[in-house]
């Protein structure tokens, strides 16, 4: 009798703390994400007080907006799949080898995250502009949208599927090899299933980056390529046409949600075997794997190296034309020459104020965010999933303006700092949730409840058998939100913020003054983000979770 | 509810009504500026207006100028600031048409030019500057070409390929570009703004998203390929000043410039009216005057500052730039953009 009543009362208690876990996120999503939305979008619809939707069927009929939607799409899709199959290889390595250089490495795919589309713009047309050093001129092409689009996106897939993949026992592998399958079936009938979620998952999040693209077609697009999210911009901001803004952000945002609704149907579920020990990966042991792994690390240095190197070496290039370090001298002198430039110190300081707390708020929600997806049922896991997801898809100025509108209730946070760290765990909680749920998934059940059994509380069951088994996962997403946040990704462009300026903000400001030595120390300053982007991935990747081995 | 507590909640709202109004007529404890995001000023300058009047100045930056603009649309319900500084004559008649302005002159207006003026005085000049096309003189000597002289040499053979601007969709300069080309060719005459750009895109006019790309990547003082660019008159000082040179490497081409006048204004629903007509007057005090040109490297509408050598000995000042009627923009904008879009991408 006892046993069963406590067993009743567990349930209950279970549910209220399912459907606590669901509150949290919703409420945070609700409050910072829907609400501004669907505020800013009952005001751009507002004519004279009354709402007038016949825009919304100017706007699908427009033949010059159709073509806008079809190119966001079809380029988000070519993307996506250009940077998967450019980052598998390199995950594979990052899981299965121990190789030189590989932490650093595995920072350095994070780097591109942060830099400044048109810092990115100028090592590219360096490379490959009119007067490029490769003699390839691809400016005003597809093509150099889709490797920006790439060099973008490419750590998504990296750490997100090899973060997964290190975990799947390779004796699965073995089993089939040693049942006389060759490589390349063991990769696709073993293990490309088993990769299904991850790759899945971490897709979806370079899809709607590519979707939602701003500053690489703004920048490297001329006028011929544009997206939804760029026209949104160009109609509210250059027209004052906040109806035709609205119309698209709602569209952009339904399109989104049907391709993840989708997304999620086709994904199926599936129960990987995991180590729970992971040991460090062997050495490349054959000549096969030493020179795949050559080829792997060859090939990263091309997509991410060679850019990357570009601006370090633009940024050693004095303004008279000589080698030096007077770029980064000069980043010192020119705040006290004009109030216009930022102490590179005060925007550095910043930066990671931001980035930190914005890591804080990303994880927190998104931790509890993963768990209710895990442990609760498929309707409701699906529609939180989704709407946990949206935030990447929907337009940084529509979220920008919709904060603007709404968020002076109940007290007024429009210009307050808070917003901004708020602004970026917007996007950085898809991150964490999506590198956390595809490893929560699959922890076995009979751990928990082994633990259940030897008496633990179902917090302190999810505490030592959980948390420390997805503590890998979640740091990958902690690693992403303080990316986004050190890029300023989102909303953040467009809300009226107090004088705080931000590493991007002072390199924007250097940028915007004509003359050798602010670009110069535009460069310079660039090359110090990326540093220090480098350093704090390297210090959060080599933070491990308590636990025996090396998880 | 009955009556009586009706009536008690009445009065209770009338109180509370008058005593806020009474309030906002005592001084604030600080006041707040929106300005887009190239607004500088040197540090301290803004604190001498704390020094004055015991209110402290509190500055948010709202991105560029067309951005802040809709800011400002969206919130004027309850708005974010008192005050707004940077709207240019591009756009002052979107945001009176908004409602967004009470109307005020600073008390110095006597001192700026009367043809800066708005025809209605919504709010006060603050600044001005001229968009003019630059040119790269040594890259020009490269190519041994001379230094265009007016808008209709730019389609000449001898500039194909050479000159970067913005798109007017995305960008000030741009847009001011645009309306130069509109002003020196009308629509009505033979050869209008139109004929002009299908020429001027015939003759290889590069465009760029905005003025960072066209003059931080494109512009071959920048190490880009093109050396002419649309530009300030004032950006020849900047090289000068930052660039550590005695002879500016760059020029101006005096033909076709377009008068850029940024305003400021109390923003409609402030509490604070008085504080933010006196920050209003604090804007075009001399002391805000003389520091803006080599912060924000415009010319202050004050004409009794005092002006930097290096920014009169450097800047161009074109004779007759292209002053045109904010309403007749506003009006037009949309449109001209849309058609001159067209033309692009054809």
């Amino acid at each position: 009798m006892d046993s069963n009543r406590s067993l009743v009362a567990e349930r209950r208690s279970s549910k209220a703390g399912r459907a606590a876990l669901v509150a949290v996120p919703a409420l945070f999503l609700g409050y910072f994400f829907l609400y501004p939305l669907v505020s800013i979008t009952i005001r751009g619809l507002t004519v004279d007080g009354n709402i007038d939707v016949g825009v919304i069927g100017d706007v699908l009929l427009d033949p010059t907006l159709q073509g806008i939607a079809w190119f966001t799409l079809w380029q988000a899709v070519v993307s996506t799949v250009l940077t998967v199959a450019f980052a598998l290889p390199a995950a594979w390595i990052f899981a299965r080898f121990e190789f030189r250089g590989k932490r650093v490495l595995r920072a350095a795919t994070l780097v591109p995250f942060v830099l400044p589309t048109l810092v990115v713009g100028t090592a590219f047309l360096a490379l490959a502009g009119p007067r490029g050093i490769t003699g390839v001129d691809l400016t005003g092409t597809l093509w150099i949208i889709l490797i920006a689009h790439v060099f973008y996106n490419y750590a998504i897939v990296v750490r997100g599927v090899s973060a997964y993949w290190e975990r799947i026992d390779p004796a699965l592998e073995d089993a089939a090899k040693a049942l006389g399958a060759s490589s390349t079936t063991v990769f696709r009938t073993v293990t490309l299933p088993l990769l299904r979620p991850a790759i899945a998952s971490t897709s979806a999040l370079v899809f709607l980056f590519a979707f939602t693209s701003f500053g690489v077609v703004l920048l490297l697009g001329d006028l011929t390529y544009t997206t939804i999210e760029v026209e949104i911009w160009r109609q509210a901001t250059a027209f004052l046409r906040l109806d035709v803004a609205s119309t698209l952000a709602v569209l952009q945002i339904l399109g989104v949600g049907v391709i993840l609704i989708a997304y999620g149907r086709f994904q199926r579920r599936t129960t990987v075997t995991f180590r729970h020990d992971v040991s460090r990966p062997p050495k490349p042991s054959t000549r096969r794997e030493r020179s795949a792994v050559r080829a792997v690390v060859a090939s990263m240095i091309i997509i991410l190296g060679v850019p990357i190197a570009a601006l370090v070496w633009m940024s050693f290039v004095e303004p008279g034309g000589g080698l030096g370090f007077g770029n980064y001298s000069s980043l010192g002198s020119l705040p006290s020459q004009s109030a216009a430039f930022v102490d590179p110190i005060e925007a550095i300081w910043n930066s990671l104020r931001f980035a930190t707390a914005a890591s804080v708020i990303a994880l927190v929600i998104g931790v509890i965010a993963s768990a209710a997806l895990s442990y609760t049922s498929r309707r409701v896991s699906s529609g939180l999933e989704v709407f946990v997801m949206l935030p990447l898809g929907t337009s940084a100025v529509t979220i920008g303006f919709g904060f603007l509108v709404a968020l002076d209730w109940p007290i007024d946070l429009r210009s307050s700092l808070i917003l901004i760290p708020i602004a970026h765990a917007l996007v950085a909680i898809p991150f964490v949730v999506r590198s956390t749920v595809p490893t929560l998934g699959s922890v076995r059940r009979q751990l928990r409840e082994a633990a259940a059994a030897l008496g633990a509380s179902p917090w302190r069951a999810w505490w030592t058998v959980e948390f420390r088994l997805i503590g890998r996962a979640i740091l990958v997403g902690a690693a992403f939100a303080f990316a986004i946040s050190m890029g300023e990704f989102g909303a953040t462009a467009f809300i009226a913020r107090p004088a705080a300026p931000t590493v991007p903000i002072a390199i924007f400001k250097l940028l915007g003054r004509p003359g050798a030595t602010p670009f110069g120390a535009a460069v310079a300053l660039s090359v110090i983000l990326m540093a220090i982007t480098a350093a704090a991935i390297l210090i959060i990747d080599s933070v491990r979770p308590e636990q025996r081995g090396e998880l | 509810m009955n009556a009586r507590s009706i009536k008690f909640i009445a009065a209770a709202l009338v109180v509370g009504t008058i005593a806020t109004a009474c309030s906002s007529e005592a001084e604030p404890d600080e006041i707040v500026l929106l300005t887009h995001d190239s607004f500088a000023l040197s540090p301290g300058v803004l604190n001498a207006f704390t020094v004055e009047t015991g209110v402290s100045v509190v500055h948010i930056t709202g991105g560029d100028a067309g951005t802040m603009i809709n800011q400002a649309v969206l919130t004027k319900d309850n708005p974010i600031a008192d005050v707004i500084f940077g709207v240019d004559n591009t756009f002052i008649s979107r945001a009176v048409a908004n409602n967004l302005f009470v109307p005020y002159l600073a008390s110095a207006i006597e001192t700026v030019s009367e043809d800066q003026r708005l025809e209605e005085d919504w709010a006060t000049p603050i600044t001005f500057g001229d968009v003019c096309v630059n040119f790269h003189i040594s890259g020009l000597e490269d190519r041994a070409v001379s230094p265009p002289g007016s808008l209709q040499s730019l389609v000449q053979p001898e500039y194909r390929d050479l000159l970067v601007v913005q798109d007017p969709a995305t960008s000030s300069p741009g847009l001011a570009f645009l309306a130069a080309t509109v002003s020196a060719y009308p629509e009505g005459s033979n050869y209008d703004w139109r004929d002009y750009w299908v020429d001027l895109f015939a003759n290889g006019v590069s465009v760029a998203s905005d003025w960072t790309e066209a003059y931080a990547s494109q512009f071959s003082q920048s190490g880009g390929d093109r050396p002419l660019v649309v530009s300030y008159a004032s950006s020849p000082p900047v090289e000068v000043l930052f660039g550590e040179l005695t002879e500016a490497p760059t020029g101006v081409m005096t033909d076709g410039c377009f008068r850029q006048i940024e305003y400021a204004g109390i923003v409609k629903g402030t509490d604070h009216e008085e504080t933010a007509g006196k920050l209003v007057d604090f804007l075009l005090s001399k002391a805000v005057q003389e520091d803006i040109p080599l912060n924000m490297f415009v010319y202050p509408t004050n004409r009794t500052a005092d002006l930097p050598d290096v920014f009169v000995r450097f800047t161009a000042f074109p004779d007759s730039p292209l002053i045109m009627d904010p309403d007749v923009i506003d009006d037009n904008r949309e449109r001209w953009i849309e058609e001159w879009t067209a033309i692009a991408r054809s």
